[in-house]
């Protein structure tokens, strides 16, 4: 069923009892042509891409838990391409260019809302290093503006333009950025993807590969074996537990980063405001609560809660930034956890075995990733070649010497 | 989270800068390793979900390694070392 203005017209006079579920519940089948592992956002945008783009059509989502109990329901909605290298900012891009088409492409209203991204600029080196950042993604065919303090104070007046220690003496600003209903994300996708044959089975744990004479042909799951041609990895966050059933280590620790909503307000924040020398940054939901966040923890965990010395620290920086938050209370805190891999940017790729694949080392920037890790994947399932846009996310890059350190910190995982 | 310094009783975590798995302890002879030995040491990790030995720096105390031996499941401490006591048991000689 298709939505629209109309269907919701007919159904409202019909007493609504025409609506069906949004994607099936079927068994699983003895074998697929591709199993995913992961139902969050990028597993799903993967198998709607490969339905839809690539002809892929039987194919197995398995999700451990809920569809979207994953980061595509803990993390901050923002999206934006405001990246810096080459093996990363056309990647970026193409996520936001699908982003922008995303609602019409898979008919679900996911309230993409490009209220523009602004990260604010306190030194004259921190301008030119923005300055050159903004060339790099107008080279990608992305837009991006530099700020002086009056622009900001038109949009933001709250801000604490004086601050002794940081100043505000302009921001770089991406009018493209903004928010996305991030549950939305993944219902869409899995909509889109099951309307196109693709099974999504939830409550199905992996428990283990199925190799013979070293390649993967099928995975032991809670709910029975599934033979597959192929078996596509997608479970940032957890990536080091289901790689080692293969007997793989990766370039990975995980860790917890956690995100703040306040109450909510009437419409006070234009978008998305970062304060990067404070670790803040805040945008403001469609219910009115602030929401924001800093950094990671730092200390690898599983446990999808943080503690409180990154708390203190996060309500610090938005206090000296936006001295007003100080008036709004605290409503819900929570932790997601990810994949921070050692170089701070993310992998697409095959693995040393046969016909596993994998997908992870999202960091704390896979949401606004979604729409292109997907159709990247696919790509790569479909064709067994990477996208010319992902050419960089490779397993072995630090082998090489190849890695994508947008921070310049090392194989420091918890200062990326 | 609390960390029980050998030397100086319970300290808050937020005392310490975390610099990872304890493994990294055993850095491989930058002159004879091999590039596979040091892309192992370098760049991979076990990051296991359960007992984890990491290394702890007390940069806001007494600026002293630790190994501590923490649950990435429940965040609870189960043994906290000198890393120079577990390093030199461990068979290093410095």
């Amino acid at each position: 069923m298709r939505y629209s203005a109309w269907s919701i017209f007919k159904q409202g006079l019909t007493g609504n009892k025409g609506w069906r579920p949004a994607w099936r519940e079927p068994e699983p089948k003895p074998s697929y042509d591709v199993i995913i592992i992961g139902g969050g956002g990028h597993g799903l945008a993967t198998a709607y891409y490969l339905a839809k783009e690539y002809g892929v059509h039987n194919v197995a989502v398995l999700e451990k838990g809920w569809l979207g109990s994953g980061n595509i329901g803990r993390n901050t909605t923002i999206i934006r391409s405001n990246y810096l290298l080459e093996g990363n900012q056309p990647f970026y891009e193409m996520s936001l260019k699908l982003w922008e088409g995303l609602e019409q492409d898979f008919n679900y209203n996911a309230m993409v809302s490009q209220r523009g991204i602004m990260n604010l600029i306190h030194s004259d080196a921190q301008r030119d290093a923005f300055v050159r950042r903004g060339n790099a993604m107008r080279l990608s065919g992305a837009d991006a503006v530099i700020l002086g303090p009056q622009d900001i104070r038109e949009k933001a007046p709250f801000l604490d333009f004086d601050n002794a220690r940081f100043p505000i003496q302009g921001a770089i600003w991406q009018p493209r950025g903004g928010t996305v209903r991030h549950d939305a994300v993944a219902w869409g996708y899995a909509r889109g993807a099951d309307e196109r044959g693709v099974d999504i089975i939830q409550n199905c744990e992996v428990t283990g590969f199925q190799m013979e004479g070293g390649t993967c042909v099928g995975v032991e799951t809670t709910r029975g074996p599934i033979k597959a041609a192929k078996v596509a990895m997608c479970v940032a966050g957890s990536s080091s537990r289901v790689a080692e059933m293969a007997g793989m280590r990766l370039p990975i620790e995980s860790h917890v980063l956690q995100a703040f909503v306040s109450e909510g307000l009437k419409p006070t924040i234009p978008g998305v405001i970062t304060f990067g020398a404070g670790h803040f940054y805040v945008s403001q939901s469609d219910k009115g609560g602030l929401v924001f966040g800093g950094d990671i923890d730092g200390y690898n965990t599983y446990a999808q809660r943080g503690n409180l010395p990154v708390v203190e620290d996060v309500c610090e920086g938005g206090m000296a930034i936006m001295p007003m938050i100080g008036r709004a209370r605290l409503l819900r805190m929570w932790g997601g956890v990810m994949d921070m891999s050692m170089d701070g940017s993310p992998f697409i790729d095959r693995t040393p075995i046969d016909g596993l694949y994998f997908n992870g080392g999202w960091c704390y920037g896979g949401f606004k990733a979604t729409p292109a890790s997907g159709f990247c994947y696919a790509h790569l399932l479909a064709r067994d070649e990477p996208h010319p846009n992902a050419t960089a996310y490779r397993l072995d890059r630090f082998r090489r010497g190849a890695m994508i350190d947008e921070k310049g910190m090392g194989n420091q995982p918890n200062l990326h | 989270m609390i960390i029980n310094h050998p030397l100086l009783g319970p300290r808050d975590a937020a005392e310490f800068t975390v610099l990872g798995d304890a493994s990294l302890i055993h850095r491989p002879d930058g002159l004879t390793a091999s590039d596979e030995d040091m892309h192992y040491y370098a760049y991979l990790r076990d990051n296991p979900a359960g007992l984890h030995r990491e290394l702890w720096y007390h940069e806001q105390g007494d600026r002293s390694w630790l190994v501590v031996t923490r649950n990435t499941l429940t965040h609870d401490i189960e043994k906290v070392e000198l890393a120079r006591d577990v390093a030199r048991a461990e068979g290093r000689s410095k």
